[in-house]
C-alpha cells in the first residue's frame, strides 16, 4: 500500500505544479522588473533600499542596471515612466529597456530624466557589484571584480573578499582573493595580523602588493624603518625582496620571448634566403619584395573576404606561397639563369627586379602602407601571471615559423625534390653527372625559397606596417643571419635567427634599439673575422665550392 | 708641347673625356659669367650647379670603378665613404656661419643649440680650419677603409659576402648618423652654409669656382687612377681580379694590394663628396642608404667596368636620366632604374663602352 501511495503524491504534486512553473518565471521577470522601477523613488535612503532589493532579485541583469546607475546611465523615460538605460549618441541618446534589454530605438535627452545617486550611494552600489561580481558564475567576471576591488580596498571590500573566499572554488581566484585580502591586512592596527598578510603576499607580482611593501620597507635618514612595527618593516624588506627577484625573473623571460620573437620574424625572412642562396650560391636582393609580396597578397585576400576576416589568414597563406612563388620562378627563368657564375652580377640584376617590384605595387596599389587586421584570434594576450603577458599574435608567429621551418626541413630531408637539391648544392657538376636536371631543380629551389618569402610576408604584415618598403628592411638582416649562421643549413639559420633576435633584444634596454641594431651588425662583420663560413660550416669538398 | 699627359698615350677614351672636360670647363663659364642672362646662350647657375654635382658623381663611380672593374671588388657601400667625406665638409661649413645662424650662437652650430648643448663636442675641434677640414675629408674615409678593409680582405672574405657586408657598413652608418646623441644634426644634417673660403656659396663666382674645382680634381683622380692602373701594382690588382688564388701563390701578398687599391678608392670617394656638399647645400644620412650606394654601382655597370672613362660616362648619363625621369615622369624613373640594372647585367655586360668597342672591332674587319 504504501509505495502506491507516496508515488501518487508526487504525481499529484507532479501534476499540480506543472502548469504554475511558466507563471513562476513570469512572476520573477515581474518582479525584477518592478525592483528596477523602485530605482525611481525620490529619496536616497529609499534607493538605497531598492538597491538591495534589486540585487537580492538574483536576477544576472541587475549587475548592468546597477552598473548603469553608478555610471548615470539610467534613466526614466518622461511620456511613460519606463525605466531604460541610455547611451549617448551624437545628439540623441540610444536607449533600451533597463529590465528587458529590449532596443527601444533613439530619443531626444530632453524626454528622459536621470535617476541621481550621491556619494553615499555611490560607495553603496560599488559595494553591492563588487559582492554580486563575486558571486558571479563565471570565474573571469570574479576575478576582474576581485582586481577592481584591490585598487580601492577598505573595511567594507575586505569583508566581502572574506565572504568571498569562503565560496570561492576557483584556485587562481582564490589566490587573488587571498592577496586582496593580505593587502587590506596591511592596514589593521593589529601587527600580528599585519606580519601575517606581509608573509602572505611574498612572492606576489601584483603591482600593488609591491607598492604597499616598499611603502612599509622603507627606511628613515638614520636607518630606522619608517613604519611604527620594526619587524613588520623587516618582513616586508624581505617579501621585497622575493617579489623583485621574482620581477627579475619575469623580465628575463619576456625578454627572452620578444627575442624569441623577433628571431622567428628574421628566421622567416631568412630562411628562404637561406636555401636559395644554399643552392645556387646567388643573393637574392629581391627578396625583400618577395616577402612584400605575401603581405600585400595577404591585404587583397582581405579585401575579398571582409565578412571573414577570422579565416583569411589560411587563404593568404597558400596564396601568397603561389604568388611569390611564380614571381620567384620568374625571376629565375627571365633574368638569373643567364648570369650563372656571376653572382655579383646577379646581385645586381635581382636589386633592380626589386624596385621594379616597389614601382609596381606602388603605381598599381598604392604608395602609402594599406592597412592589414588581425583576425580576432590573432589579438590579445595570454596572461600567465600580473607581471607577464604574452600576445597571441606574437606567440602563434613564433609557433608558425618553426611550423614553416619543420616543413621545409621535411621537404628537403624526405621528398626526392629535396634529396635532388641537397645534391646540386654539395657538387652540382657530379649531381648533373648522375642525371639531375639541375636548371629544373635552380628553378623549384627558387620558387621554393620565394615561396616561402610570401608565406612570411602574410605573417609579418601581421606585425608590422605593410608598405612598398617593407622588403627592403629586411634584406640586410636577412643575409646576416644566413651568414652568421652557416650557408645552406637550415638548423644554423634558426640558430642564428633566434640568437640575433634574443641578442638584439637584451641589448636594446641598455643602447636602445638603433644602437643595438648597428652592434649586432658590427658583431656579425667581427664575427665573420673569426668563422668566415658561419656558425655551422659545410664540411668537405663542399665547402670550397 | 703635348696636349696630353704620356700617361694617356694608350688610352683613347681617356685623351676624349679630358678633352671634353677642358672645352666644357672653358664654355661654362663664358656662358654663365660672359654671356648677358637675356641671351638664349646664357647658362642659369642651376645648371652649373646640376652639371658640377654631375662631375662629383663621376669622381664617385671613378673610386667604384677602380675597384670593382680592375680588383673586383664589389663595394655596395661606397655611399658610406662619399658621405664621410660630405659630413667632414659640411662640419667645416657649419662652423664658418658663425653668429648668423638662427640663434646667434658665436660657436655652436644652430642644432646643438636648439637640442640645449652647452659646448661643442671634440670630435668637432679643428673643422673651422679649411686645411684640418680637407685632411679629414681624406683621412676619416681613408681610415674607415682601412680598418674595414684589413678586417675583411685578412680573412679572406670576398664576393657576394664583402658586397653585403659593405652594404650592411652604410646601412649601421646611416642609422647611427640618423641619431641626435651622434652631434651630427640627425634627420635634418648639416645645412644652411652661408660661405667657404671667405666666399659667398651663393654666388655665381662661387658656383663657378667649386664647378671647376670637381672638374680639376677629376681629372687629377683619372691621371692618378690611370698610373695605379697602369703601373706594376696595377697589372698584380688585375690578377687578383682574375685568379686571387693563383696570385696568392705566385708570392704576392693579395690582401695588402686589395686593401691600398681600397683606400685609396675609399679617399677618392670622400673627395667626390666633400665637393658635392657646398653644390647642394646639404648633406644628411639619406647619403648613406644603401640603395644610394646600389646606384652608383649600376652607373659604372652602364658606362662600362674596368675602363675608368666608361665609368664617368656612365655616371653622366645615368644621372642626366634621373634629372630627366624624376622631373618629366617621376613613376617611371624607378621602373626605368630597375631595367636598367637587368638589362646592363644580361645584355651588355660590358656597358656601353664594350657595345661601342664591339662596333669600332667589327668596323675594323
Amino acid at each position: 500500500m504504501r509505495p502506491w501511495r507516496g508515488l501518487a503524491a508526487v504525481l499529484a504534486a507532479f501534476i499540480l505544479l506543472l502548469p504554475t512553473l511558466p507563471a513562476a518565471a513570469e512572476e520573477a521577470d515581474y518582479d525584477f522588473s518592478a525592483a528596477v522601477d523602485a530605482l525611481r523613488v525620490k529619496s536616497y535612503a529609499d534607493k538605497e533600499v531598492a538597491i538591495s532589493a534589486l540585487a537580492d532579485t538574483g536576477n544576472d541583469r541587475s549587475i548592468e542596471v546597477l552598473e548603469g546607475l553608478l555610471v548615470g546611465r539610467l534613466f526614466y523615460r518622461k511620456s511613460d515612466q519606463r525605466m531604460v538605460l541610455a547611451e549617448p549618441q551624437d545628439v540623441d541618446y540610444e536607449i533600451r529597456d533597463a529590465a528587458t534589454g529590449e532596443p527601444l530605438g533613439t530619443t531626444g535627452k530632453r524626454k528622459l530624466k536621470k535617476i541621481g545617486i550621491n556619494n553615499k550611494l555611490r560607495k553603496h552600489l560599488r559595494g553591492t557589484i563588487a559582492r554580486l561580481n563575486l558571486a558571479h558564475n563565471d570565474p573571469a567576471v570574479r576575478m576582474a571584480a576581485v582586481k577592481e576591488m584591490m585598487r580601492n580596498l577598505d573595511a567594507a571590500a575586505s569583508d566581502l573578499l572574506r565572504a568571498a573566499m569562503a565560496r570561492e572554488r576557483d584556485v587562481k581566484v582564490r589566490e587573488a582573493i587571498r592577496s586582496g585580502i593580505a593587502l587590506a591586512d596591511l592596514d589593521s592596527p593589529d601587527a600580528a595580523i599585519r606580519l601575517r598578510a606581509v608573509t602572505d603576499l611574498t612572492g606576489s607580482l601584483l603591482p600593488e602588493a609591491r607598492n604597499r611593501l616598499s611603502g612599509l620597507a622603507e627606511r628613515n635618514a638614520d636607518g630606522s624603518s619608517s613604519g611604527p612595527d620594526e619587524t613588520v618593516s623587516l618582513a616586508a624588506r624581505k617579501a621585497l625582496q622575493s617579489i623583485e627577484s621574482k620581477l627579475a625573473l619575469n623580465r628575463l623571460a619576456e625578454t627572452v620571448f620578444f627575442g624569441l620573437s623577433l628571431g622567428s620574424v628574421l628566421l622567416l625572412a631568412a630562411i628562404g634566403l637561406a636555401i636559395t642562396f644554399g643552392v645556387m650560391g646567388v643573393i637574392n636582393m629581391a627578396h625583400g619584395e618577395l616577402i612584400m609580396l605575401g603581405a600585400y597578397t595577404t591585404y587583397l585576400v582581405q579585401l575579398a573576404m571582409p565578412n571573414h576576416l577570422d579565416y583569411s589568414l589560411f587563404v593568404a597563406i597558400p596564396a601568397a606561397f603561389l604568388v611569390a612563388g611564380l614571381f620567384g620562378i620568374a625571376i629565375e627563368q627571365g633574368v638569373i639563369r643567364y648570369l650563372y657564375g656571376r653572382p655579383l652580377e646577379t646581385l645586381l640584376a635581382t636589386f633592380g627586379i626589386s624596385l621594379i617590384l616597389q614601382q609596381l605595387v606602388r603605381t598599381t596599389i598604392s604608395a602609402q602602407n594599406v592597412a592589414v587586421s588581425n583576425p580576432s584570434w590573432m589579438s590579445g594576450s595570454m596572461e600567465i601571471n600580473p607581471a607577464l603577458a604574452i600576445t597571441y599574435n606574437r606567440l602563434y608567429i613564433l609557433i608558425f615559423a618553426l611550423l614553416v621551418f619543420a616543413a621545409l626541413l621535411a621537404v628537403l630531408k624526405r621528398t626526392s625534390l629535396g634529396l635532388q637539391v641537397r645534391a646540386v648544392s654539395q657538387n652540382r657538376a657530379m649531381a648533373k653527372a648522375m642525371g639531375i636536371r639541375s636548371e629544373w631543380v635552380d628553378a623549384m629551389t627558387f620558387g621554393l625559397g620565394s615561396g616561402i618569402a610570401g608565406v612570411a610576408g602574410v605573417a609579418l604584415s601581421q606585425l608590422t606596417n605593410v608598405g612598398p618598403n617593407m622588403g627592403q628592411s629586411y634584406i640586410i638582416d636577412s643575409f646576416m643571419v644566413v651568414v652568421f649562421g652557416g650557408v645552406a643549413n637550415l638548423w644554423g639559420t634558426l640558430v642564428g635567427a633566434m640568437s640575433l633576435g634574443v641578442a638584439n633584444k637584451f641589448l636594446e634596454p641598455f643602447a636602445g634599439a638603433v644602437l643595438a641594431k648597428i652592434l649586432v651588425l658590427v658583431f656579425i662583420i667581427l664575427f665573420i673575422q673569426k668563422r668566415p663560413r658561419g656558425l655551422f660550416p659545410q664540411k668537405g669538398r663542399a665547402a670550397e665550392g | 708641347m703635348r696636349l696630353f699627359p704620356s700617361l694617356l698615350d694608350n688610352d683613347r677614351g681617356g685623351r676624349i673625356f679630358m678633352g671634353l672636360l677642358g672645352v666644357v670647363c672653358v664654355l661654362v663659364p663664358i656662358f654663365n659669367l660672359a654671356v648677358p642672362e637675356t641671351s638664349p646662350f646664357h647658362m642659369s647657375t642651376y645648371t652649373v650647379t646640376l652639371l658640377g654635382k654631375y662631375l662629383t658623381f663621376a669622381l664617385l663611380a671613378l673610386s667604384v670603378d677602380l675597384i670593382w672593374g680592375y680588383c673586383g671588388i664589389l663595394s655596395l657601400g661606397h655611399g658610406a665613404f662619399f658621405a664621410l667625406g660630405g659630413y667632414a665638409m659640411g662640419m667645416h661649413l657649419m662652423r664658418q656661419i658663425g653668429e648668423r645662424g638662427v640663434y646667434g650662437h658665436p660657436v655652436l652650430p644652430d642644432f646643438m643649440v636648439f637640442l640645449n648643448w652647452e659646448k661643442l663636442p671634440w670630435y668637432w675641434y679643428g673643422f673651422d680650419q679649411f686645411w684640418f677640414a680637407m685632411l679629414m675629408v681624406m683621412l676619416v674615409p681613408g681610415l674607415l677603409a682601412l680598418v674595414f678593409g684589413w678586417l675583411a680582405f685578412r680573412s679572406r672574405v670576398t664576393g657576394v659576402y664583402l658586397s653585403i657586408i659593405t652594404q650592411a657598413l652604410t646601412f649601421a652608418l646611416m642609422l647611427a648618423f640618423f641619431r641626435n646623441e651622434m652631434g651630427f644634426g640627425g634627420n635634418n644634417g648639416l645645412t644652411d652654409f652661408k660661405d667657404i673660403l671667405g666666399f659667398n656659396l651663393q654666388s655665381d663666382g662661387t658656383r663657378i669656382g667649386i664647378f671647376l674645382a670637381s672638374a680639376i680634381a677629376l681629372t687629377l683622380a683619372y691621371l692618378a687612377c690611370r698610373y695605379i692602373v697602369d703601373s706594376k701594382m696595377g697589372r698584380v690588382v688585375k690578377a687578383v681580379r682574375d685568379a686571387e688564388d693563383r696570385t696568392r701563390f705566385l708570392g704576392y701578398r693579395v690582401e695588402q694590394y686589395k686593401l691600398w687599391l681600397f683606400v685609396f678608392s675609399a679617399v677618392l670617394a670622400g673627395i667626390a663628396g666633400a665637393l658635392y656638399v657646398p653644390q647642394v647645400g646639404i648633406i644628411n644620412p639619406g647619403e648613406f642608404s644603401p640603395i644610394n650606394s646600389i646606384e652608383l654601382v649600376i652607373w659604372v655597370a652602364v658606362g662600362g667596368r674596368g675602363t675608368l672613362y666608361g665609368a664617368i660616362a656612365g655616371a653622366l648619363l645615368v644621372n642626366y636620366g634621373k634629372t630627366y625621369f624624376t622631373a618629366a615622369m617621376p613613376e617611371v624613373w624607378l621602373f626605368a632604374l630597375g631595367l636598367l640594372f637587368v638589362l646592363v647585367t644580361r645584355f651588355l655586360p660590358a656597358g656601353i663602352v664594350g657595345l661601342l668597342r664591339r662596333r669600332g672591332a667589327e668596323a675594323a674587319t
